[in-house]
């Protein structure tokens, strides 16, 4: 049914409609207004037999998932942030396990400083986790991808994050079809474990496995996730028969036929992109675009064979591994190896900075001539950058450079408003 | 003796300081059967603990009597530590019940999700028990296990509690007395050993949650602690056991003492056995025949040091525990000597 909806009501809903039996829950912003609606529609019932557990820590809510999940239970999650990294001990436990949880990620910056907005850098943390992680680009594909998700996790007997933009998709009110029951139980069987702890046929679970056999686990790992990139697409058919709609799958795709130049990127930033794309084609430039919406697997081949055409590639991600660059950007460098087509990283969109059409337009103006250092910052003030590297190089006890780069612009605020 | 109801075990012997000459005095209903071949082994042998492991023996006991209890349809999680790992080197897994190991610190929510998800599945009779030693429990599990008492799951928890991080080494946890030498905790300095006034009491800690049940109990004593697992089984919610389980590889006592220092580490007040039931203390265990902390001491090369006349203060340190412990929960029987 259509709605005006929130993004996380949508996600509450979608998931409550795939009669989860336990859901774990401890507030995290952005995350927090799926599991108070998914507590809300519990508590009244109409849910099933599920059990809502308000738990101690984010820890503790993977925890409890493991135990549920082992336990044949089909078994959700949301988290965020620091709420990823809390869990983290717990987040690479289920995947190991093989339990086929569902988490959602509403996706936010990780601190310090202390920020509450959206950029990518929880799941990135737990990219290596082993968890299948999807990201969607609005509200309709993350109501969608849940249901795939569970279908996805059952199948492959992993956890699957469902990765969406905190407060871009999951406090905005956008027109939602949220997946109907009977649709849904059409589309999703009742969930039948790999494997369970039962009584009646005792197995032993997460034992510990020395040097002679520790590869070959982690190589099936590995083996069994590159399977996904078989069942992810034939999901994403299956539920756009079923349902009308495009969503999910691994990759997709924006006019980029004969494209001298792609971007590509994930989540709620294609929205925004299409729409200056457009304008730049009609202004004559030869651009498309591609989103990735499996990003564990990662769709190398799929990538590399949609890409083949192109002579550049500008990759925006609202992620930075300190140090090095761009992470989406080194794993399409590595689809693309060997192939003569340049490469550019760009980072944006850190700890929620706005991405407006407009700086979106002049970073790719730059780009399709070729002209953005490597890795490019977007809309990164050089000035306060540069006048906080001459202070930590004159003062002698310099402090904290949060604060300070604050306390600078603050007093540049002043001043631009003394001179009104 | 037990104070309180006790139906199950109302004749115990002290006879011999054993229950070989009491078992035959018994009829047969109440016979131990420790030592029939047709007795249940949820923990199977050939695991790799150590020669006197308390906790290998503490572990076989109670879950044994947590499947009794519950007619074999029990589920148990277990923390990292000594029993996970002694349990099951893989491909060999000594466990003849559905058990799983995730983590170090989580046993306790893990307990709470296998229950959630029989709850939600109408599996109702099939209960959990959640397991751990004293690091994975008091310190690093602390707060999954407050969280599982604070929801009233239905959980039961064993401690196994030897006073240190044993796998590990033998370091310092929150429940390695004062004075005792740990990996982390070594005899030099003024203050040899573990610092004075440190630790905690995890029984009392659960007893504030206000959860059905409460108790400690022995490995010296098998039947009071068979005992208080099925009383455990008959609650509903949240409960907490704590078993005293001497380390011979950690304390350094030998292997054949290990049930001669569990005896003795209760006789001398040190380790008080008692039962609370939401929150109230319902029973303690009557010291019959009270020993100088000095007896249980003088067999753990861990307190070797605090019988040098400089470290005097050590030993009249952990004399107080004892005197402490005796005062809280009344442990000296009527008309026994309080000096």
């Amino acid at each position: 049914m259509l709605q005006q909806i929130e993004g996380s009501a949508a996600v509450a809903q979608a998931v409550a409609a795939c009669r989860p039996e336990v859901i774990a829950a401890y507030p995290i912003t952005p995350q927090t207004h799926i599991v108070e609606g998914l507590g809300d529609m519990v508590k009244r019932g109409l849910v099933g037999n599920c059990q809502f557990l308000n738990v101690e820590s984010e820890f503790g809510a993977m925890s409890v998932c493991i135990g549920s999940s082992a336990t044949g239970a089909r078994t959700y999650t949301a988290t965020s942030s620091q709420g990823m990294l809390f869990m983290m001990e717990a987040v690479y436990n289920a995947s190991g396990l093989g339990l086929p949880i569902v988490m959602t990620v509403g996706n936010r910056a990780i601190g310090p400083p202390l920020n509450i907005w959206n950029d990518w850098s929880d799941s990135m943390a737990a990219r290596d986790a082993a968890w299948i992680q999807l990201f969607v680009e609005d509200n309709q594909q993350a109501a969608d991808v849940h249901v795939q998700a569970f279908r996805l996790a059952e199948a492959a007997s992993l956890p699957v994050m469902v990765c969406m933009d905190g407060f871009i998709l999951t406090h905005a009110y956008t027109r939602v079809d949220v997946p109907d029951q009977a649709n849904v139980d059409r589309f999703l069987p009742a969930f039948e474990p790999h494997q369970a702890l039962d009584p009646l046929a005792p197995i032993t679970m997460g034992a510990m496995v020395g040097p002679e056999a520790f590869a070959e686990v982690r190589f099936l790992a590995h083996y069994k996730q590159l399977e996904a990139l078989d069942l992810i697409p034939r999901h994403a058919a299956e539920f756009e028969a079923l349902f009308g709609r495009d969503s999910g799958g691994l990759l997709k795709t924006f006019d980029i036929e004969d494209k001298s130049t792609v971007v590509v990127t994930m989540g709620s930033v294609v929205g925004t992109m299409k729409s200056v794309l457009a304008d730049m084609r009609q202004d004559g430039s030869s651009i498309g675009l591609l989103s990735i919406r499996s990003y564990r697997p990662f769709p190398k081949q799929q990538l590399r064979d949609a890409l083949a055409g192109a002579k550049r590639v500008i990759v925006f991600e609202k992620s930075l591994a300190v140090g090095m660059g761009g992470i989406l950007a080194a794993d399409v460098r590595m689809a693309l190896a060997s192939l003569p087509i340049a490469v550019y990283s760009v980072i944006g969109g850190l700890g929620g900075r706005p991405i407006t059409r407009d700086n979106l337009r002049r970073m790719l103006d730059k780009g399709v001539r070729d002209e953005l250092e490597e890795p490019h910052f977007h809309d990164l003030d050089v000035a306060v950058v540069h006048r906080e590297l001459e202070r930590l190089r004159d003062i002698q006890r310099p402090g904290p450079s949060a604060e300070s780069i604050l306390r600078d612009i603050a007093g540049a605020d002043a001043v631009a408003r003394s001179s009104e | 003796m037990t104070k309180g109801p006790d139906s199950e075990q109302r004749v115990k012997f002290y006879q011999t300081g054993t229950f070989t000459v009491g078992n035959r005095l018994l009829n047969e209903a109440q016979r131990t059967v420790q030592a029939s071949v047709e007795r249940a082994n949820s923990l199977d042998s050939g695991h790799r603990a150590c020669q006197g492991c308390g906790e290998a023996l503490g572990a076989r006991y109670v879950v044994d009597a947590a499947l009794r209890a519950t007619n074999d349809q029990l589920i148990a999680a277990n923390a990292t530590g000594c029993l996970e790992v002694f349990t099951t080197p893989y491909p060999e897994s000594a466990w003849r019940l559905p058990w799983i190991h995730s983590l170090f610190g989580n046993a306790p929510a893990v307990g709470t999700g296998i229950a959630a998800a029989l709850r939600a599945r109408g599996r109702e009779d099939v209960r959990v028990i959640a397991q751990g030693g004293d690091g994975g429990t008091t310190d690093i599990g602390m707060g999954c296990l407050s969280g599982m008492f604070d929801r009233n799951d239905d959980v039961l928890y064993v401690c196994y509690n030897n006073q240190a991080y044993m796998n590990t080494g033998v370091q310092r946890s929150s429940q390695t007395p004062p004075a005792a030498r740990t990996a982390t905790t070594t005899v030099a300095g003024s203050d040899p050993g573990n610092e004075l006034n440190t630790g905690k009491s995890v029984p009392l800690i659960a007893m504030a949650h206000g959860i059905a049940y409460v108790a400690t109990a022995s490995v010296h004593d098998l039947h009071d602690l068979e005992y208080k697992v099925v009383k455990a089984m008959s609650f509903h919610g949240a409960r907490y056991l704590e078993v005293f389980v001497p380390c011979p590889l950690g304390w350094g006592s030998r292997p054949a003492d290990t049930i001669k220092v569990a005896r003795l580490a209760t006789q001398c007040g040190m380790f008080p056995l008692f039962e609370a039931e939401y929150g109230e203390l319902t029973a303690s265990t009557r010291i019959r025949e009270r020993k100088p902390v000095e007896d249980y001491l003088k067999l753990q090369r861990r307190f070797a040091h605090v019988f040098a006349l400089e470290n005097a203060h050590q030993l009249e340190a952990l004399r107080a525990i004892a005197e402490r412990n005796i005062r809280r929960f009344d442990l000296l029987a009527d008309g026994e000597d309080t000096a």
